[in-house]
């Protein structure tokens, strides 16, 4: 059976079997699979179907579009014209965008059907999934286990392959991280490579649009349709989209790598410290050099990060206040004030973590607190982009893991936000800098759970990343193990 | 003790484009309520600003007709705080990189220099409407139409000292604001608002008191009314031994005064930082200079050449660079096309700016484009030469409005040429002078008037035809002998 993006496309493209037939066959899998899961918010069952059969009546002999009849998987944070896009939030239960994303309007072009919404974590904001407003995803290889976040649903869906592809955001490691803990691939360009208008900001200067899949050349085929220029986004950058599959040579001699390994002994389990040993071992075999690079302020990265991010995000949400689009808290008097209203609509409308960091993000902007907090933060993040520059003039990517731990037990960390934030510290550099980056498959715990490696790569150098990727990949195919769900 | 007021404007304009500052909405006033909106404008989630350049060009005609520093470089900013009528929860301004700084305006007929501190642009928000639907007295209704209209706000240094100063500063701001077609200078509609800053302080102290902040002060006359009541407040406050408290008071025009609507403590902290959804807006040196070829001459330098170049007197000319912005140059081209300054300048505040009331319009080219200057000083050189009468002029001109024609072509058309001939006349004379005998009797007995009387009868009877000179001279003789 057809299993990757590109064989499904494939498939469709031969006529070894139809749209309607893909369709039909995901859509039935996330029905009979999806109660255990949750990865998805909303299943646009009827809506995909006619797409897909619309495609099969349309479709000339040699239609070039890259994703012809290929089902995907949204986040569903990511705007969908007629369709509920929540961001996992009580406070957008009943929003419907009149327009798309421009990521998901790319999608549709190139002959992609989107199957649903995927859930995350409230906002995008969390790494664990726990944070959704409709319960947590659980994942494909221990449905007690979190998938990880903000995009667990994506992961999860390709994982328990539910879904071809999926798109996902990351801010923080938001497509990394449940990548990592659901053994898929997951791909964060450049700041500015994919368009974020449609997409629900969360941290604007940080997040990115970008794809999770079973392979890595997915991916690349993935990034290709949805990255590019964009009128509606002023931060979107005019370079030009190479096309990243051609790159992908499987060639791995004369790669450089650097390993940050001062920033490993931070704690990691040992499981993974294991497994990214052995993958450091098999990118040497292959021909790469691996050495020791410095990035003197990566242990400033979470701090860091957790001021910009909460800081946008406090003015990001702001617009949730129940005058508009928005669930409006019920209110009892009548001669309620307009400050009773958006008091109860948002504290009601959103759950604890959303509440904290909006207040976090508020009293870091605040006169008097301004300069010590949000203006430190931009000049570490200033400090923290000029580390990864200078090691990258030396290597073609960073590597390290994605995760210091693999999938943990739901309910494990959610109570101990700062536990949690920690998870990131491998990830949120690369958003701080704005660099490529890319969480893939590097092998399992002795428990069976799947554990991502992570490259880092220059400003734009999608093609570096998924090269180096690509050819580890063809060595180990460790994306062939499905989960049994 | 004497005291002085020191005061500062900050004035919010409206600028002209077409579209929104940052989506493609249009801004016209007027519309049904949120019938101009879209996803940007409306702060719905995901949706991304995109700045409008016309919006930045319309900024640097102000900000170079000012005499600022345009800055190399500006940052946008957003100010967060709720309302209903802001989409966003935060309006995207500019703080600590404006568009321009260091500017200034000398207030005419006078060497009072006041100084411009920063223009910056920012959108304006939604309307909040508590009035005018049947349950207003329950609900306040919201137009987003406004939301995202581009504005510039111009802040001065604390140049003036008098409610008159500030009024002046805002007249001559206004003016140059619509000469430029930055903005349309209209105060009911809101397109052009101001608030002021106004402290006073002993005589002879140099550090400033503390100040209020006057909003809502939409008219030159609320202007000055509420500076006049500000600080006849603040000096009753500081006379009786008390402390002016720095906080924003709101003119209510009903009642006439200021009432007090936040103090310092209460201010909102609007948590400014960048927008990270717009990249750094980048002026270079050659849009600068474009801009500055584009401005035109503004008011007062105009109304100062054409008092040298033509002798109008200050009335003529502040009347013919006031209001309408095509005037002034219309006039010109009829002095150059050979009509008299004198009789150009009189058609030009006469008929002209009647044709324009009548039409409600400040749109000169309204008339343009049916009568050119060239066209109107043939009909000016008409009465000049004594061929036509003011009177028939004025009938000629009405008819080249209408029709379009040439004067020339009018009056031959309708043989409006004047009678010179005493012959051609002689008979009217005659008849007018058998039929009002009372009137001759009366002339005779020494009421000179009658005789205008007379001469009013003749033209009548030659429909405005004939030479008034030729007539008074044919019935002086005709009644003297």
């Amino acid at each position: 059976m057809a299993q990757t993006l590109i064989e499904v496309r494939d498939a469709v493209v031969t006529g070894a079997t139809t749209a309607s037939n893909v369709c039909a066959e995901y859509l039935d899998r996330i029905a009979a699979v999806d109660g255990t899961l949750h990865a998805f918010n909303h299943v646009m069952r009827e809506r995909a179907l006619k797409r897909a059969a619309a495609i099969d009546r349309s479709r000339a002999g040699d239609d070039p579009r890259p994703l012809l009849g290929v089902p995907i998987a949204v986040k569903d944070n990511l705007c969908t014209r007629g369709v509920p896009t929540t961001a996992s939030s009580r406070i957008l239960e009943h929003f419907v965008p009149p327009y798309d994303a421009t990521a998901v309007s790319r999608l549709e072009a190139a002959g992609a059907i989107v199957l649903g919404k995927t859930n995350c974590d409230e906002f995008a904001m969390g790494s664990s999934n726990e944070n959704s407003a409709f319960g947590p995803v659980g994942n494909p290889w221990d449905p007690t286990r979190s998938p990880g976040g903000s995009s667990g649903g994506s992961a999860a869906a390709v994982a328990a392959r539910l879904a071809p592809g999926a798109l996902g955001s990351d801010t923080g490691g938001s497509i990394r991280q449940p990548a990592a803990l659901c053994g898929v691939v997951g791909l964060k360009p450049t700041y500015g490579r994919v368009s974020r208008y449609g997409l629900l900001a969360f941290a604007s200067s940080l997040d990115q649009v970008g794809p999770l899949t079973l392979t890595v050349r997915d991916a690349a085929l993935l990034l290709e349709v949805v990255a590019g220029p964009d009128p509606f986004d002023s931060t979107a950058a005019d370079a030009k989209v190479p096309s990243y599959t051609e790159t992908l040579d499987g060639d791995l001699r004369g790669v450089r790598l650097g390993v940050p390994a001062a920033l490993l002994e931070a704690g990691v389990d040992p499981e993974v410290e294991r497994v990214f040993g052995a993958t450091v071992d098999a990118f040497r075999a292959a021909g790469a050099t691996v050495s020791d690079v410095a990035l003197p302020h990566a242990h400033c990265a979470i701090p860091t990060y957790y001021l910009i991010a909460n800081a946008e995000a406090s003015s990001n949400l702001a617009r949730y206040d129940g005058v508009r689009y928005t669930n409006r808290a019920k209110l009892d008097a009548p001669s309620a004030t307009l400050m009773t209203m958006y008091n109860r609509t948002r504290s009601e409308g959103f759950g604890a973590e959303v509440k904290r960091r909006i207040m976090l993000g508020t009293y870091a902007l605040s006169a008097g607190y301004y300069d010590a907090y949000y203006l430190k933060a931009q000049q570490v993040r200033t400090l923290i982009r000029r580390d990864y520059d200078q090691v990258l003039d030396n290597v073609n990517a960073v590597l390290l893991p994605t995760s210091p731990v693999p999938a943990f037990t739901l309910g494990e960390k959610v109570d101990d936000p700062l536990q949690m934030y920690l998870l990131d510290i491998f990830t949120v550099s690369a958003n701080l800098a704005g660099l490529p980056a890319i969480s893939f498959p590097a092998g399992f715990t002795q428990g069976g759970l799947p554990v991502g490696a992570q490259l880092v790569g220059r400003a734009f150098d999608e093609p570096g990343i998924l090269r180096i990727a690509d050819g580890y990949e063809r060595i180990t195919n460790w994306w062939k193990k499905a989960p049994v769900v | 003790m004497e005291f002085e007021p020191v005061i500062g404007l900050e004035i919010h304009a409206q600028l002209l484009t077409q579209t929104k500052i940052f989506c493609g909405c249009s801004t016209s006033f007027g519309a049904p309520a949120n019938t101009q909106g879209c996803p940007v404008c409306l702060g719905l989630p995901g949706a991304l600003p995109v700045l409008n350049r016309a919006a930045v060009e319309l900024g640097l005609r102000a900000a170079v007709a000012l005499g600022c520093r345009v800055e190399s470089t500006s940052i946008f900013a957003r100010k967060n705080y709720f309302y209903p009528d802001l989409p966003k929860g935060y309006q995207i301004s500019q703080y600590e990189l404006p568009l321009a700084t260091g500017g200034h305006l000398t207030l005419p007929d006078s060497d009072i220099d006041i100084g411009i501190t920063r223009i910056h642009l920012e959108e304006d928000a939604g309307k909040s409407v508590h009035e005018g639907y049947l349950d207003s007295d329950r609900k306040t209704y919201l137009d987003f139409n406004r939301s995202g209209v581009p504005l510039i706000e111009i802040v001065t240094e604390p140049d003036m000292r008098s409610s008159a100063d500030a009024k002046a500063f805002f007249v001559a701001l206004r003016e140059i604001l619509v000469a430029l077609a930055v903005n349309d200078g209209n105060m009911e509609e809101g397109s052009l608002r101001c608030d002021a800053n106004v402290s006073i302080r002993p005589d002879g102290q140099s550090a400033l008191g503390v100040k209020a902040e006057v909003k809502n002060l939409n008219s030159f006359r609320f202007l000055e009314r509420a500076l006049d009541h500000e600080i006849a407040r603040q000096h009753e406050v500081l006379s009786s031994g008390g402390r002016v408290i720095q906080e924003t008071r709101l003119w209510d025009a009903g009642a006439d005064r200021t009432a007090a609507m936040r103090s310092k403590e209460e201010a909102p902290d609007y948590r400014y930082f960048p927008e990270p959804d717009l990249p750094p807006l980048r002026i270079t040196e050659a849009w600068v200079d474009e801009v500055r070829r584009s401005v035109p001459e503004l008011p007062a330098a105009t109304r100062d050449r054409l008092r040298a170049k033509y002798g109008l007197t200050r009335d003529q000319a502040e009347q013919v660079t006031q209001i309408r912005p095509g005037l002034a140059p219309y006039f010109e081209e009829l002095v150059e096309a050979s009509a008299p300054a004198r009789a150009a300048i009189n058609w030009t505040l006469g008929e002209l700016t009647r044709k324009l009331n009548d039409e409600q319009t400040d749109e000169v080219g309204v008339i343009r484009e049916r009568i050119s200057p060239e066209s109107l000083s043939r009909l000016i050189v008409l009465v000049e030469r004594g061929t036509i009468s003011g009177t028939v002029a004025k009938d000629v001109f009405e008819k080249m409005y209408v029709e379009g024609e040439s004067a020339e072509a009018i009056v031959e058309r309708d043989g409006l040429a004047q009678i010179d001939d005493a012959n051609a006349l002689s008979g009217t004379v005659r008849e007018v002078l058998s039929q009002h005998a009372d009137a001759v009797e009366q002339y005779r007995s020494g009421k000179r008037g009658a005789l205008g009387f007379l001469v009013g009868q003749v033209m009548k009877a030659t429909q405005g035809k004939a030479n008034p000179k030729v007539v008074d001279k044919l019935l002086r003789e005709a009644i003297d002998g």
